[in-house]
């Protein structure tokens, strides 16, 4: 049961740090499908400082570094998918599935160099890091608390306070629902949108290593992030773009991918004897369902998706 | 010397010609960033490895052992021109089909199971996988047209529902010792697809069937389809301006509907394609969606949005693909191929731009070429 709550708060976590980097994106105008993409670069960046870094380094640093290395790689990953859809006005979808694609293939091809060239028989795409890994983690009975949790808290206050309370949020979000009338008023469209995407490039990137880092096994770089930053947004409509909503979502998409890492543990769900694919779709299972609940009264930004020209009307 | 710049105009001015010089640009710019990946890699060896991935098949000394690898890229590339083919059909109406890779799964798992554990004939079994991939498009199509889910999202969620759905459907027929599913041939070899004696131009590669011819011309018959037919006139209108299309008259969520159970069907076929030629078997442990619908979004939009140009894209990618795993795996990996494809989508992104900016520049040439020539009159 433990066991449970722990890895539901986990991937919760997750879904929150990125789907709040999806709220952001939207809000300011741009639909960032490459959140998938811009977590594997997080985790990549995550996890090659778990593995370089000294294992006797004091655990509160080897966080802080993780996460600084997750947001670095996230931050400059998604400038691709700023350069070309504020400033070149690509087709956002079109981009963000290019990301997606290119960090799978790019983590996968870096990783086994990294290996190769370290032990030419090691073909593997995994890094390996379980030493330093324990820092992640402060066990309090037999719940393990993980810090991350602890930065998917503050980061889900922040996005409310910054979203609602502060004039960069109100402004943010009147680029995203009316563009000409922002840049009526004198707010630049373009460094808005900018400040959008790499926030949610930041998120996005330490929810990459935190969902890597959440399972018992090391990770593979070669299946990516198994569609987790597609849950994600589907977490942010569920959450009608609202941050809140969003960490309450969250819970209970977490619950659903939890179970599928823990239902053996349970001798009433081992009984039933059900396959492991069937858990292992639940959470996608959900979400498709709980879309076709939610979408049709949707409170999307009007203008989310449409590149910004200033000369049209 | 007037009328030889116009003609040079007119000819970069021409549609087609954008698309192709935009396609070659593309190719040439990730090629070029692949090169440069495999020189950080590994120096020494890096021009070799790029040519190589070139050369895929050519590697090989003789004739007719080059023929022989030619016809494996072919056995691939005809599910991938499926795939970007049905990416195609549904962006012209306005739909972003990144289900392809999911619709092409539950084609592989209709036909598989037809053939391995029903025991159909092969045309059972496409025709299976056809509506296994329609309908997969069908609910991607009902949740967007009355529902208002974005085609995108419920597309992913279906890949992975579709991938653990076909894991245990398929788990029944898999050999005792390996998590791949038992050889078509061994068990139904009804369910192979015909040849037709095309095997014999490949110095019998057994794997050369009729799904080749097949799916080039099913190319041609969307290509006929959006150009000529007031369905395919009616689908572009949709995408296009999708209100202006519903005030005309037009049924459009009923076309979002079809459109997407066509876009799924041809996925689905695509599957079909590899897996009843043999060439392939599904692994029912596969943790992750194969790549071939995504690489179909390389294929489609380096063919530049026409079904004509996306037969030779669709050979292309493959082509690298195929190329990669010819690298040596104890220096590179094969992935650098995807990564090169990879990179070719992003820069399909800049393609509009491309075009724009090539008109703007053609524009101001004109127009400055005809101020000359009146100022000589004068």
């Amino acid at each position: 049961m433990v066991l449970l709550i722990q890895y539901t708060l986990l991937f919760a976590s997750v879904l929150i740090l990125v789907a709040l980097g999806g709220c952001f994106s939207e809000h300011s105008g741009v639909i960032n499908l490459g959140l998938e993409g811009i977590m594997v670069m997080g985790a990549l960046g995550g996890a090659l400082t778990l593995k370089y870094i000294s294992p006797s380094t004091p655990a509160i640093l080897i966080v802080l570094a993780v996460i600084l290395a997750a947001v670095v790689s996230g931050v400059v990953y998604s400038v691709l998918l700023a350069v070309a859809c504020i400033n070149l006005k690509a087709d956002q979808t079109l981009v963000g599935t290019a990301l997606n694609m290119l960090a799978a293939a790019a983590a996968t091809v870096i990783v086994k160099s990294i290996n190769m060239a370290e032990n030419p028989d090691n073909v593997s795409s995994t890094v390996q890091y379980t030493q330093t890994k324990k820092a992640l983690v402060v066990p309090i009975g037999s719940f393990q608390f993980n810090w991350f949790m602890l930065v998917a808290l503050i980061a889900l206050i922040l996005a409310y306070v910054v979203l609602y309370k502060t004039r960069f949020g109100l402004r943010l979000m009147a680029c995203g629902e009316h563009p000409q009338a922002a840049d009526s008023v004198g707010i630049n469209v373009y460094t808005m949108r900018w400040a959008g995407v790499l926030i949610s490039g930041m998120l996005a990137g330490i929810g990459g290593i935190v969902y890597i880092t959440a399972g018992v096994s090391e990770w593979k770089f070669e299946v990516g992030v198994a569609g987790f930053g597609f849950l994600a947004l589907a977490v942010m409509i569920f959450g009608q773009w609202k941050p809140i909503n969003i960490g309450l979502a969250a819970i209970l998409f977490g619950f659903f991918r939890a179970l599928s890492n823990v239902y053996s543990g349970f001798d009433f769900l081992a009984a039933l004897n059900i396959p492991g694919s069937v858990y292992n779709m639940m959470p996608y299972i959900i979400s498709l369902i709980v879309l076709a609940f939610t979408s049709s009264n949707s409170r999307a930004p009007k203008a989310e998706g449409i590149p910004y020209d200033k000369g049209s009307r | 010397m007037g009328s030889s710049d116009n003609s040079k105009n007119s000819f970069l001015a021409k549609p087609a010609v954008q698309s192709i010089l935009a396609a070659i640009l593309c190719i040439i710019i990730g090629l070029f960033v692949g090169y440069i990946a495999l020189l950080i890699i590994n120096p020494k060896g890096a021009t070799e490895a790029i040519i190589t991935i070139l050369k895929n098949y050519f590697t090989y000394p003789t004739k007719a052992a080059a023929m022989k690898y030619l016809g494996n890229t072919l056995v691939k590339a005809a599910p991938l021109l499926m795939c970007a083919l049905s990416i195609q059909f549904c962006y012209q109406a306005g739909l972003f089909n990144i289900g392809a890779a999911g619709q092409y799964v539950a084609g592989a798992g209709a036909a598989l199971f037809g053939a391995l554990s029903l025991k159909l004939p092969w045309i059972v079994c496409l025709l299976a996988a056809l509506i296994a991939g329609g309908v997969f498009g069908i609910i991607v199509g009902l949740l967007k047209s009355y529902l208002n889910v974005n085609e995108v999202i419920s597309g992913i969620m279906l890949n992975w529902i579709g991938l653990y759905t076909v894991n245990m459907l398929l788990s029944g027929v898999k050999e005792t010792a390996s998590p791949y599913t038992v050889q078509v041939a061994s068990v139904n070899e009804s369910a192979l697809l015909p040849s037709l004696g095309l095997e014999k131009l490949f110095s019998n590669n057994k794997y050369v069937t009729i799904a080749i011819p097949l799916a080039i011309l099913v190319a041609i018959l969307i290509k006929v389809i959006l150009s000529k037919t007031v369905f395919g006139y009616e689908i572009k209108a949709t995408g296009m301006a999708k209100d202006a299309a519903k005030y005309s008259g037009m049924k459009e969520k009923r076309n979002v509907i079809i459109t997407l159970f066509i876009g799924g069907a041809l996925a689905g076929i695509g599957a079909a394609f590899l897996f009843l030629s043999g060439y392939e078997q599904w692994s029912v442990t596969q943790s992750s969606v194969p790549s071939m619908g995504f690489n179909g979004i390389a294929a489609t939009f380096l063919g530049g949005l026409d079904p004509i140009g996306t037969i030779f894209a669709s050979y292309f990618i493959q082509h690298i693909t195929s190329g990669g795993s010819y690298l040596d795996k104890n220096i590179y990996p094969s992935q650098i191929s995807d990564f090169i494809s990879a990179i070719i989508i992003y820069l399909c992104g800049f393609v509009l731009f491309f075009k724009l900016y090539l008109n703007n520049y053609l524009r101001n040439r004109q127009e400055r070429a005809k101020e000359r020539k009146e100022g000589g009159k004068r």
